[in-house]
């Protein structure tokens, strides 16, 4: 029996039967569900294009940087940490492409949903949460996250540059890199009145992180004062964790860079609920 | 449905409701009428569970806003100030999202939608984008969303603000017939005609309180005459006739570009005005509306 079944019965209003509660059969989802299926359903839209880019960049990055310049790399140097140049860029640009996406997609589409689109108000005039509401954007941001790196991973493996079953570990190593941008990212955009701040992040944050942190030469190369900084970012323990799964040479070490990722999605979430109450809750 | 006592919401040191007792019974219509800034919004706000309240009791449809916010407003449809419609999906694919929000079972809300489209007139605009749809189909569409989970409490936030003449008079009829079918409405508006069509019981508000309550033919018997005269004349001789017309009405308002006498005769008081020899540039005379209610209770224009 559903509301609507008595549609066109004699007598009766169609549109309208009170006391019979349409939503209280089902109240089974769990509402940050509910507030992430409305980003799948966005994403519908743009799947295919979205799909094409996540194989691409890492088919063009590896053939131009890991293969082309790595043969030159290669033949002076006999790789890197004993290792192909391809093997180890690989899953250092896969951990910068999930710190990029992390942030991407807790920037401009959490500024859009408090003030442009205002989805999250429509989430919140529904029976959604707010903190409902910042979870399920931040598992949708995981659930895209594992789609690319599974794209990603596939694409390594085609190279022939995964050495080792630990490689399906990088999985949720990836998703847990990006989103251990993408949870204080978040608490910082539903601050922001204005998208300004964002390309200052992009500029002195994501780009020198992507850089210099272990992504496209061991940090060792550079000066010893940078060095401090680099080993201190987020992205280095991303980079490091991941080429430590992909090539196989996992150690307890491994289990520090995730707990410090994990320490950020917690501190990160934990501001994020504070802010987006903040910013919604009023 | 809705029953408040002594219900106070606070901005840090600014007062926006300041202790108001109200209670709203299922089938009724009932409207917050008031200047910006009055507390209007801020009381929809607590009763639809989004804002907390700052001091007092409430009860929504039985239940603590605080508590069961999201039980209450699974049994409630929202139609905010400002349009949240996802712009960039279409029309039909605005109501299934939202249909989702509530977990109904796709097929129903597909059933309910093309029910709802037809109410709101938007049956052929389905498999359009929202972006290009007019302010009044967006409107439209906004409360059609609404309706989606068939709330039992439908709370409407100045709902035709901004919208031309001829989209409002369609609106009205629409929400005309919600009433009709029994919904229970809580309108906040700054329109009189609105809420003059809408409400069954209204309140006015004003610096955060309720400044009268009632039906709008008890509001304007009690705070209004039965007629009204309007006089205009030309620009800088209102201070000077003002004066001297206080004696023939119960009260007098002057206004920027007219004086309002108040008075049960209108006729016999503007041939008193004739005979003291003041030439206006025009008159009219008129029954009382909510506006002039309004007028008397804040003391000024709805617009400022």
């Amino acid at each position: 029996m559903t509301a609507v079944s008595g549609a066109g019965a004699p007598g009766g209003t169609t549109l309208f039967r009170h006391g019979e509660d349409v939503t209280a059969r089902r109240m089974a989802t769990p509402m940050w569900l509910r507030a992430a299926r409305y980003w799948g359903y966005q994403y519908k839209r743009t799947w295919r294009s979205s799909v094409v880019t996540s194989f691409l960049i890492p088919v063009l990055y590896l053939a131009a940087m890991g293969v082309a310049l790595g043969s030159l790399i290669d033949k002076h140097s006999h790789g890197v940490d004993g290792v192909t140049y391809v093997a180890y860029l690989a899953p250092g640009l896969l951990a910068g492409t999930c710190m990029q996406i992390g942030t991407n997609d807790a920037t401009y589409p959490v500024m859009g949903a408090i003030k442009w689109m205002r989805t999250y108000l429509a989430q919140l005039a529904a029976p959604l949460g707010v903190y409902d509401v910042l979870l399920g954007h931040l598992a949708w941001i995981a659930a895209r996250l594992a789609i690319v790196v599974s794209i990603y991973l596939a694409v390594m493996a085609a190279f022939g540059i995964v050495y080792s079953p630990w490689a399906l570990v990088a999985l949720p190593a990836g998703v847990l890199t990006g989103v251990a941008f993408a949870a204080p990212v978040a608490a910082f955009a539903a601050t922001q009145d204005k998208d300004s701040a964002f390309s200052t992040l992009y500029r002195f944050a994501i780009i020198p992180m992507f850089l210099f942190s272990g992504t496209f030469f061991p940090v060792s190369q550079l000066p010893e004062w940078l060095q401090v900084v680099a080993y201190a970012t987020p992205l280095y323990h991303g980079v490091t964790l991941c080429r430590d799964l992909t090539l196989g040479q996992v150690g307890w070490a491994d289990v520090g860079h995730a707990a410090y990722l994990c320490a950020l999605v917690a501190v990160g979430y934990a501001a994020a609920r504070r802010t987006f109450a903040r910013r919604l809750v009023v | 449905m809705v029953e408040a006592h002594g219900l106070v919401k606070r901005f840090g040191d600014f007062v926006a409701v300041d202790g108001v007792d109200f209670n709203i019974a299922r089938g009724e219509s009932f409207g917050f009428l008031g200047p910006n800034g009055a507390g209007k919004t801020s009381t929809m706000r607590m009763i639809s569970c989004i804002s907390p309240l700052s001091g007092g009791t409430l009860r929504v449809l039985g239940m603590d806003p605080l508590k069961d916010g999201a039980r209450i407003r699974a049994r409630m449809g929202l139609v905010p100030q400002e349009d949240s419609l996802d712009l960039e999906l279409t029309v039909l694919d605005n109501l299934m999202i939202y249909g989702r929000y509530f977990d109904m079972p796709k097929k129903v809300i597909r059933e309910r939608a093309e029910q709802l489209l037809d109410f709101a007139q938007l049956t052929e605009r389905a498999n359009d984008r929202v972006d290009p749809l007019s302010g009044g189909m967006k409107r439209r569409l906004t409360i059609a969303r609404a309706l989606i989970s068939d709330p039992d409490l439908l709370i409407l936030d100045e709902p035709t603000t901004g919208l031309d003449p001829q989209a409002r008079h369609l609106l009205w009829d629409r929400l005309y017939r919600l009433k009709q079918d029994g919904v229970t409405l809580v309108i906040t508006t700054h329109y009189m005609d609105e809420a003059e069509q809408l409400c069954d019981r209204l309140v006015v508000m004003d610096k955060g309180r309720f400044a009268a309550e009632g039906t709008p033919r008890q509001l304007i018997e009690a705070y209004a005459t039965k007629e009204v005269v309007e006089l205009r004349f030309a620009p800088g001789e209102h201070e000077d006739v003002a004066p001297s017309l206080v004696a023939l009405a119960e009260r007098q308002e002057v206004l920027p570009d007219r004086i309002l006498l108040y008075t049960d005769d209108g006729d016999a008081a503007l041939a008193e005005v004739a005979r003291m020899g003041h030439v206006a540039r025009s008159t009219l005379v008129r029954r009382s509306t909510l506006e002039d209610v309004f007028l008397r209770l804040t003391g000024r224009t709805l617009v400022d």
